[in-house]
């Protein structure tokens, strides 16, 4: 059976999608069998950050109606064999989803792949607390700044309060990713550190993401940017964060200020 | 097959309750004492109407009173005789309403009074082992609330009695919330968006500077909420 996890922040543009394709396409790349399933209806991203939005056919909405079935709307993504796509509908609402509807779709995808992200919508209503609904995992995308940190708060309230886990006296496993972190901006106190985050929200952390170009230019191209630019401290972050879901016990570095340093050296102030 | 269905058992609450009843006295000769409350009756029409009478025949000669004739006559003026009372008197046959004993009597203040007896509320504590998230509403209207993780911004407290919070306090907390002014608030660490005693509050901007992000307790003093470092 595989693992069900949810990536979710609360708030909006934190980087939920950005997430779900690079940790999904990260294990896919360590030999898991990974599906991706948008479950932001009415307004799909997850198709175009994985560069399969001229391949969709039939969406999440669909199965769930059962006008289509799970492996016609399943997308395999063409870089990784392994990794697949479960679109959501950008016609419909998020009304269109039933929690009896998405437990089936869920359980039957835990059957086949070894992890189910569910990309998760913003905001705290139907959609979100669908997508969090049947979790094993969830990984809670944070910004370090107070509006983001506080809505996590919120969104960890409700997946120990609404999850199917936490109704039957169990907890979902609760991560923190810290993403676009600005080494230089926390220095000079213009963003919360990690360590206020992580006293704020007293959850474990899953990994800090940099924020960098690459990302933008990896989802703009349509390629998650563990994929596209393995280099790339952000996916390095990526990578090792979807190591530790996999329960390995790596210590998170602090990013450093690369460019700072080398301003440094050269006598230049940062602008 | 003649088994019998399994009996839930389920306990029976009794509950000593008291109610204030309006006792009439019946005097003899019984013609004259009926005719002077006809009169009253006349004057204030409905006066008995739904209220719970009791007859007191203590004033007459039980082994001569006709009991049963007096219930009757009372019942015609449509006054419902609930009890008997009467000192002579061991047992009334079962048609006629039961005898009382023990009666006090009472003076009435306010009506109110009568219809919802006041029972004062248990008081007890609310422990919380972990942390309030943002958008949690704790509501524990009798008594203290203990916290032992942290409060989050945009969570609130509402606590009959006082609340005290052994991690950070961030998010708003009313102690004493049923019209206690004796309740205090206290925190190990005050980040709070509001801090309210009774009814009386202070909002984070009216906080002394100095008092943030440390151990305080919070309390009323002279209709001001007053925010005092613990150490």
């Amino acid at each position: 059976m595989g693992k069900v996890v949810v990536v979710t922040s609360g708030k909006g543009g934190v980087g939920k999608t950005t997430s779900t394709a690079a940790l999904g396409s990260a294990l896919a790349q360590a030999g898991k069998r990974v599906a991706l399933v948008d479950f932001d209806v009415g307004l799909r991203n997850l198709d175009l950050v994985m560069g399969a939005e001229r391949r969709v056919v039939f969406d999440l909405v669909n199965v769930i109606q059962g006008m289509a079935k799970l492996s016609q709307a399943l997308i395999r993504d063409k870089r990784l064999p392994n990794l697949y796509l479960l679109p959501a509908s950008q016609t419909r609402d998020k009304d269109a989803l039933t929690e009896d509807g998405v437990s089936r779709v869920i359980g039957a995808l835990k059957e086949k792949f070894d992890y189910v992200f569910c990309d998760s919508p913003a905001g705290i209503e139907r959609g979100a607390q669908l997508a969090m609904r049947f979790a094993d995992d969830a990984v809670v995308v944070t910004n370090p700044e107070v509006s983001s940190v506080r809505d996590s708060d919120r969104i960890i309230g409700l997946l120990d309060a609404r999850t199917l886990k936490a109704e039957h006296g169990e907890r979902v496993n609760k991560h923190v990713l810290v993403t676009r972190f600005d080494p230089a901006r926390a220095a000079r106190g213009e963003m919360l550190s990690i360590d206020d985050v992580l006293e704020i929200l007293s959850t474990p952390l899953l990994g800090i993401v940099p924020e960098s170009q690459g990302v933008l230019r990896a989802s703009n191209l349509g390629s998650p940017v563990t994929i596209s630019e393995p280099s790339n401290p952000a996916a390095r972050a990526y990578s090792e964060a979807a190591r530790r879901l996999e329960g390995e016990d790596l210590p998170v570095a602090l990013p450093v200020d690369r460019r700072g340093l080398f301003d440094r050296l050269l006598g230049r102030r940062a602008a | 097959m003649n088994a019998l269905a399994p009996v839930e058992k389920k306990s029976i609450r009794f509950r000593a309750r008291s109610f204030v009843a309006f006792a009439l006295v019946a005097k003899v000769p019984l013609d004259e004492w009926l005719d002077e409350l006809d009169c009253w009756i006349a004057n204030s029409p409905g006066f008995f109407s739904g209220r719970p009478v009791v007859l007191d025949l203590n004033l007459l000669d039980p082994a001569q009173a006709d009991i049963a004739g007096i219930v009757a006559e009372l019942a015609k003026r449509s006054i419902r005789v609930y009890a008997i009372e009467a000192a002579g008197i061991e047992s009334l046959p079962s048609e006629l309403p039961p005898l009382l004993a023990g009666a006090k009597s009472t003076t009435i203040e306010e009506q109110q009074a009568i219809e919802r007896p006041r029972e004062p509320p248990v008081p007890d504590t609310l422990i919380i082992d972990a942390a309030i998230r943002s958008g949690q509403s704790v509501f524990h209207p009798n008594g203290d609330v203990v916290v032992l993780g942290s409060v989050g911004s945009g969570s609130e407290i509402i606590a009959g009695g006082s609340i005290h919070v052994y991690g950070a306090l961030r998010g708003r907390a009313f102690a004493g919330a049923a019209g206690n002014g004796a309740a205090r608030i206290f925190c190990k660490r005050n980040e709070a968006e509001l801090l309210a005693v009774d009814g009386w509050y202070r909002t984070a901007e009216d906080m002394d500077p100095s008092s943030r992000g440390r151990a305080v307790q919070a309390f009323l003093e002279d209709g001001v909420i007053r925010v005092l470092a613990l150490n």
